[in-house]
This record gives C-alpha cells, sequence and structure tokens, in this order.
C-alpha cells in the first residue's frame, strides 16, 4: 500500500479557518451572554439596593415602613437553621457515603439505593418541603419551628453531600488501601486513618456548595411556613423564624416601590454570604487536596 | 494527623454557626435602649397566621406591638386566608387573618374541633381595575360588561365587543391567582363562579399585574388598593358603576362609607375564644390590633372602617375574657 500524501488545497484551508472563527465566535457569544446578563442583574440589585444598605438594615427586625426595614430575624433565622442542617446533614451524609463505598456489599440492592440518591438530587426541593411538612410539623408535632426547618433542610442537601463525599471517598488510590492492609490495618483503623483524611477536601467542598445552596433556599421553606414576620429573637429551636431569601420574597412583592429596594439590599446581603461561603469551599479545596 | 483535620475543619464550622445563632440572645437582652418604658411584662406568645393581603397590617401592628412590649413574642405568618384557617382549625394559631368570610366548611371544621371564635373586620381594601395611561376611551364599566369582559362564556373580547365605538382592539387581561383570596372575592361578585377568561394571564405576584398593564396598551387589570394607591402615576383607574347608579371610583372615602361597591371587601381577622381567656399575649394582641388597625391600614395602603367599628369590635372582645 502506498501512503497517499494529502495536500490539502487552500480552499480548503480557508474553509476549516472559517469554521474555527465561527465556532470560537459562538462560544464567545455564549460566554458574553451569561456575563453580561451576570453584571446587568448585579448592577441592578446595587444601584437599587446600596442605599439602603447600612448598619441599621442588619440590625433592625423588618418593618411596614422601609427606611426601617431590616434582616435581623431573617439572618438569626439563617444562622440557626444551619446550625441544625450542618450538623446533621454532615454527620448522616459522610456516615452514609463511607457505608456504602467501604462496607456494603457491590449487588443490586446498593446499586438500586445509590442510583435513587442521585436521583434525588434532582428532586425539586418543594417536594422536600411538603416532605418536611408531612413528617416533621405534622406527624412528629414540632410546629413550624427551626428544629423542623433545619432537618427539611438537612433532608434538601444531603443526597448532594452524600455524592459529593462518595466522589471523594472514590478517588482515593486502591494503593493506599493495600498498603494498609499490608501494615495488617483493619478497615476501621483504614477508614479513620487513610480514608477520612484523604477524602476530607472533596467532602467539605461539597458539603460547603450544598449548604450555601440551602442558604439559597427558598420553596422548601415556604412549605413548612418559613413566611413570617418575627421581632423577636428565637430563644430555642422549637421557635418560628423567617430566613433571608424568603424576607426578600416578601418584600419584592409589596406595592410600595421603596420594598423593591429593600429587597435588592437583602439581595446584596445574601450574595456577600453565598460568595464567602463559596470561597471558603475553593480555599478549602486548594489548601488540602495536594497530598499526593 | 489528617484526621485531626476533617474534624477541626467540620466541627468548627458547625461550632461557629452553634455558637453564634446561642450567642446572640443575650447581646439583645442588653440593649435595653428600646424598652424607656417599664413593661407590663408581657412575656408569653401569640401565634397569628393567614391571609398576605392582611400581612401588612398584622406585620405593623406587630412591630408597635413588640416595641411595647419587647419580652412578648408575636409571629405573623403567611399561609394565605384558606392555609391560615386551615392552622387555626388545627388548633395551632390564636389568631387567622382573612381577606374574605370564613367559608361554611371551614366553619364546620372549626365547631368539630370544638373551637369557639369571633369574627372582626379590621380594615377595607377596594379592588381596584385598571388600565394602561394610553387607554383614553374607557370611562368608566359596568358589572355586565365586566362580566363579559372577564368570564370565559362572556361576550366581549374585544374592547369594540364591550361599547360601540371603541377600538377594536383585544383586550388583554391581568389578574391576581386563584389561590388568592382577591381572585376570590372578584370570582363571586363579578364571575359568579363562572370560569375566568381563559387567556388571562393570572400571577401570584401582584407587581407582575401592574407591569402587564403598564406594557400593553389594551391591559386591564384587578388588584387591591394599595397596588393601584402605589402606582398612580403609572396605571389609570377605571370607575364602576355601582348598583344604585352612580359612577364611582375608588379612594379612601368611597371604599369607607361604602359607595365603592360591590368591590369593596372587609378584611377579617378571626380570634380564638379560648387563647382571649387562657393566653394574656394573644388577648393583648388582639385588643392592640382593633386599636391601631385603622391608622395601620391607612398606612400600607388600605382604608380604614369608621371608628365606631372599631369601638364596637373592641367591647365584644373585652366581653370575651
Amino acid at each position: 500500500m502506498k501512503n497517499k500524501v494529502v495536500t490539502p488545497d487552500e480552499k480548503q484551508i480557508n474553509r476549516r479557518i472559517t469554521k474555527n472563527t465561527f465556532a470560537k465566535g459562538i462560544f464567545f457569544l455564549g460566554t458574553l451572554f451569561g456575563i453580561i446578563v451576570l453584571a446587568a442583574l448585579l448592577i441592578r440589585i446595587f444601584t437599587q439596593g446600596i442605599g439602603y444598605l447600612d448598619f441599621d438594615f442588619l440590625s433592625n427586625f423588618a418593618s411596614r415602613r422601609p427606611e426601617d426595614a431590616g434582616i435581623r430575624a431573617a439572618i438569626l433565622g439563617t444562622v440557626w437553621i444551619m446550625s441544625i442542617t450542618i450538623p446533621v446533614s454532615l454527620i448522616l451524609g459522610v456516615s452514609t457515603s463511607i457505608y456504602l463505598e467501604e462496607y456494603a456489599p457491590k449487588n443490586k440492592f446498593t446499586h438500586f439505593i445509590e442510583l435513587n440518591l442521585a436521583n434525588l438530587a434532582g428532586v425539586p426541593s418543594v417536594v422536600f418541603g411538603l416532605l418536611g411538612l408531612t413528617i416533621f410539623v405534622r406527624l412528629l408535632e414540632m410546629g413550624r419551628s427551626i428544629l423542623a426547618g433545619g432537618l427539611t433542610m438537612s433532608l434538601l442537601i444531603l443526597p448532594v453531600i452524600v455524592v459529593a463525599s462518595k466522589e471523594a471517598i472514590r478517588s482515593i488510590p486502591q494503593e493506599q488501601y493495600e498498603a494498609a492492609y499490608a501494615m495488617g490495618a483493619t478497615k476501621w483503623q483504614i477508614i479513620r486513618t487513610v480514608v477520612l483524611p484523604a477524602a476530607t477536601p472533596g467532602i467539605l467542598t461539597g458539603a460547603i456548595l450544598s449548604l450555601s445552596r440551602g442558604v439559597g433556599e427558598t420553596a422548601s421553606l415556604l412549605m413548612i411556613g418559613a413566611m413570617t414576620f418575627i421581632a423577636y429573637i428565637p430563644a430555642s429551636v422549637l421557635d418560628g423564624f423567617t430566613v433571608l431569601p424568603i424576607q426578600i420574597f416578601s418584600w419584592a412583592s409589596r406595592p410600595q416601590t421603596e420594598f423593591q429596594a429593600v429587597a435588592a439590599a437583602g439581595s446584596i446581603v445574601l450574595l456577600v454570604i453565598l460568595i464567602v461561603m463559596n470561597s471558603l469551599a475553593i480555599f478549602i479545596r486548594n489548601k488540602y487536596s495536594k497530598r499526593y | 494527623m489528617r484526621m485531626t483535620n476533617f474534624v477541626k475543619i467540620g466541627a468548627s464550622l458547625s461550632a461557629a454557626l452553634l455558637l453564634a445563632a446561642c450567642g446572640t440572645p443575650p447581646e439583645d437582652e442588653n440593649n435595653a435602649e428600646t424598652n424607656d418604658e417599664p413593661s407590663e411584662g408581657i412575656t408569653g406568645s401569640v401565634q397569628v397566621d393567614g391571609s398576605s393581603t392582611v400581612f401588612p397590617i398584622m406585620e405593623g401592628v406587630a412591630e408597635e406591638f413588640s416595641i411595647e412590649n419587647p419580652k412578648a413574642r408575636a409571629t405573623i405568618g403567611v399561609s394565605g386566608s384558606g392555609g391560615g384557617f386551615e392552622k387555626f382549625i388545627a388548633g395551632e394559631t390564636d389568631i387567622s387573618n382573612a381577606s374574605r368570610p370564613i367559608k361554611e366548611e371551614e366553619a364546620a371544621l372549626l365547631e368539630e374541633a370544638d373551637i369557639e371564635y369571633t369574627e372582626f373586620k379590621i380594615a377595607l381594601d377596594g379592588l381596584s381595575l385598571v388600565v394602561n395611561p394610553e387607554n383614553d376611551w374607557v370611562d368608566y364599566l359596568t358589572l355586565d360588561e365586566l362580566y363579559a369582559i372577564w368570564a370565559e362564556e362572556g361576550d366581549a373580547d374585544t374592547w369594540a365587543d364591550v361599547r360601540d365605538g371603541w377600538p377594536d382592539e383585544e383586550i388583554e387581561l391581568f389578574s391576581p391567582g386563584t389561590d388568592s383570596g382577591t381572585y376570590d372575592y372578584f370570582d363571586e361578585v363579578i364571575l359568579d363562579g363562572d370560569q375566568i377568561e381563559r387567556d388571562a394571564s393570572l400571577s401570584e405576584d401582584d407587581n407582575i399585574l401592574v407591569q402587564g398593564v403598564q406594557g400593553s396598551p389594551n391591559g386591564l387589570a384587578y388588584f387591591g388598593y394599595a397596588y393601584y394607591a402605589e402606582n398612580m402615576d403609572t396605571v389609570k383607574i377605571v370607575p364602576i358603576k355601582n348598583s344604585k347608579g352612580e359612577i364611582v371610583e375608588p379612594n379612601s372615602e368611597t371604599i369607607q362609607d361604602g359607595s365603592y361597591e360591590p368591590l369593596s371587601r372587609p378584611l377579617f381577622i378571626y380570634v380564638k375564644h379560648e387563647s382571649m381567656e387562657d393566653n394574656d399575649t394573644a388577648y393583648e394582641f388582639a385588643k392592640y390590633s382593633l386599636e391601631m388597625a385603622g391608622e395601620m391600614a391607612d398606612e400600607v395602603g388600605y382604608v380604614a372602617l369608621k371608628d365606631s367599628i372599631y369601638e364596637e369590635s373592641l367591647e365584644t372582645l373585652e366581653s370575651l375574657r
């Protein structure tokens, strides 16, 4: 067989260059579109809300007067909810993923469970809200409390944490296990000294990202009745609550245009919280992930 | 070693938040500057829930109540009139807000649950019909014309169908969503329970309705008076011919004296007798609501009732003790 030497003529080359330019243009426009929309949104929120953003806004309760309205109850509500959600979802989520990856036999049943976990991560949050309303609020008689809200939120983000943790555990090189077994380590010793340390950055990154989803979450908490006016500091987990995104939603639907600006100011605060949380996730990933 | 990293980071994250959450109450108790008049010592809590229409009034009431009674805990939820009654029936709330009177089946369930209650009117709202400012032909509408426009069975699709000489342009309708008490009321007095025009755009967010009319020269929408009062410059009100044949437009006088009918509607609170007797905070809150409702109503865009009605209500409330 003779090798046929193909010499592309100039026409062909030009056509390929045109295609390339065309593709580049489309991708550039796609990126540009996203950035412009984001910029427009940010500019609008900031120009509208910045005037209401001061210390009083953070330290006041909600009010019928836009100039007095503040997000104190909403921020505290968010903090309370997170103080339940973080331990519950981390402990349950990490345990589940360790069990599934390290202990559970690989059969059809566990495969079925894993498939469902991945599906759960895509279930609309309002469905979790209904679940929380039925189980925590009504059946377990927790009422429309911080406890019910925090547990509902834990359920909501649990699948994401489990999937992220499983991924982190699975990416640990097999050699590390073999080395540990060779030293005579038991399963628990391996989990404690090999698996968890190596998987921590992955687990924490996943956890923080899903928690920041939780911070911005509205629908599920609306279902369990978090759209409230509260002018006191919750003192126990059985008190009522409201959270930042719901407070913003409530203001945005008011007739007075000033409240739209107050809602924008609330959005700025929410954005800042989310940026801080996401930066933390990136920081943790970068700091701990280059171990081998 | 690395194990400790995991524990450290995880624990410190949740501990930080826990601390933040638990650490706040004392800070607030020291913050006694708002508490310059000695409080009567109301320290209990009151649960209020219900209509989103009534919410701004009750929010104002609760705000003032909390300033006067810093240790009392008033929670005002927003579940809609129906959702509010659901909780009222379940015995979860002391006071239920509603933008419509209680329904027969709800009253029956309350009786079944052995819950006695009293209804109080706390303010008035006037459903306002508005069009785009470019619309210079509509001078007023009658109830029959409204039915023709809004009902699916009605025979007016264009302005020309409504009255001769009006432009032959299709009317674009904007209505509050079917979950709202506003829709219920309109359905009752104008549509008489018939199906609303299927082409109408429904939204639970009244600001969307306002924007709809602002952006559409042939738009027509209805919503609570507060939304009209806030947007007087950008939408045009449509006066209504009332049952006496007078042409009235909604404003605080016509709504209060009842001449803007049938589109004026009262807003209610329902109080549970048991809570009034046993729960001082609930009683004081209900009393405070009736005393302040008129002022709050004006402030947030509704219309106060006549003073005599509030006085009567207060007497009734006191007799429940």
